[in-house]
């Protein structure tokens, strides 16, 4: 019984977090603008670390947990790293 | 999956709703990226799935795994953390960026 | 204590650190103690403002109404998003004078005002004391500053200052 339950809210959160995936894909993509493909850069290293924790809870290792942090680090530096390129780009042009 | 079977009643309800809850809240985050209209706009959806998203996953990580392992797991603490503290200085850099190209 | 200890908050949260990132044993006690310590020494050697906590009751109080105002705002936002909200919402700047000074109370304002959604920190001018926060549900400026400046600026001037 409570594994049905917990299998479907498992099941629903990995639906949700790959289509929000796929929505902050989208805006990389289609952009307008520079900010908002790294906004949307942003959001996808936020998106992919909560699958990976919802995966651990799946599989019940924490392997996966040690991923997820991995993820949030390197998504963090990179971030900023780009938005620091925003403003730097435009003071050489 | 088998560790699932081990788990409580009691233990397995909290954790299915907060996962629920929290990947709900980063898919209308992000759906919110994809639907505002400005950047300024946009920059407000992220901070849905890291703040309550990111919460309700962890949370729910942490029933699952305390109740399972019979001992308190808490590692996840440090992700919540890490997110908490870093989003805003990722924000603010994104924020100051686009307001200096926009002027 | 303070030569062998410069930041014992900053040493305590690595203490912590390492015994959540490993097992809770004496073993790691004691390693994560010695990593402390040299983490401790590396950044007195790097100079920092050092931040001091005045009202640790108050932090408490600070911790309990940001939680809530998070709740809170995420509803509303989530509301907004979906289609739910107000017709005639719109978004904009908000230029707030700011009471607070200290660098510490200023960054932790920064990270209630972005961790919430709905109101995101952009620039801050040093001279002038002055911020430019954008919100997303703007319906009075005046509102505002008030909540900035009476809701979470007294408090951190009490905890900080």
């Amino acid at each position: 019984m409570s594994a049905t339950i917990l299998s479907a809210a498992i099941t629903f959160a990995l639906g949700a977090l790959a289509l929000a995936m796929v929505f902050a894909t989208i805006r990389i993509l289609g952009g307008p603008r520079a900010q908002d493909r790294v906004l949307g850069l942003d959001s996808l290293y936020v998106n992919t670390m909560l699958l990976f924790l919802t995966l651990g809870i799946r599989n019940g290792t924490a392997f996966f947990f040690e991923a997820a942090i991995v993820i949030s680090m390197l998504g963090f530096v990179a971030t900023v790293a780009l938005a620091k390129f925003l403003m730097r780009g435009e003071i050489i042009e | 999956m088998t560790h699932l079977d081990t788990l409580p009643l009691w233990a397995a309800i909290p954790a299915a709703a907060f996962l629920v809850l929290g990947s709900s809240l980063a898919l209308i985050g992000s759906f919110g990226l994809l639907r505002l209209r400005t950047f300024y706009e946009r920059i407000h959806a992220p901070t849905l799935g890291s703040s309550w998203g990111t919460a309700g996953i962890v949370l729910a990580s942490i029933i699952v795994f305390s109740v399972t392992q019979s001992r308190p797991v808490l590692h996840e603490l440090l992700i919540a953390g890490f997110v908490t503290v870093t989003t805003p200085v990722t924000l603010m850099l994104l924020g100051r960026a686009a307001l200096y190209r926009d002027r | 204590m303070s030569r062998i200890l410069p930041h014992p908050l900053l040493s305590l949260g690595v203490v912590i650190m390492w015994l959540l990132l490993n097992r809770v044993s004496p073993g790691h006690l004691v390693l994560g103690a010695a990593v402390a310590l040299v983490v401790g020494q590396a950044m007195a050697a790097l100079e920092p403002s050092r931040p001091r906590i005045r009202r640790w009751d108050k932090v408490v109080v600070l911790c309990v109404r940001v939680v809530l105002d998070i709740i809170v705002s995420n509803v509303a936002v989530a509301r907004i998003i979906l289609g739910g909200g107000r017709a005639g919402r719109r978004a904009g700047f908000v230029e707030i004078d700011l009471d607070i000074s200290d660098p510490t109370a200023l960054a932790v304002l920064a990270v209630i005002v972005t961790a919430t959604p709905g109101t995101a920190w952009i620039d801050y001018d040093a001279a002038h004391g002055r911020l430019l926060l954008h919100v997303f549900d703007l319906a009075d400026p005046e509102e505002w500053r008030e909540t900035v400046n009476q809701r979470y600026g007294r408090l951190l001037k009490e905890i900080f200052e």
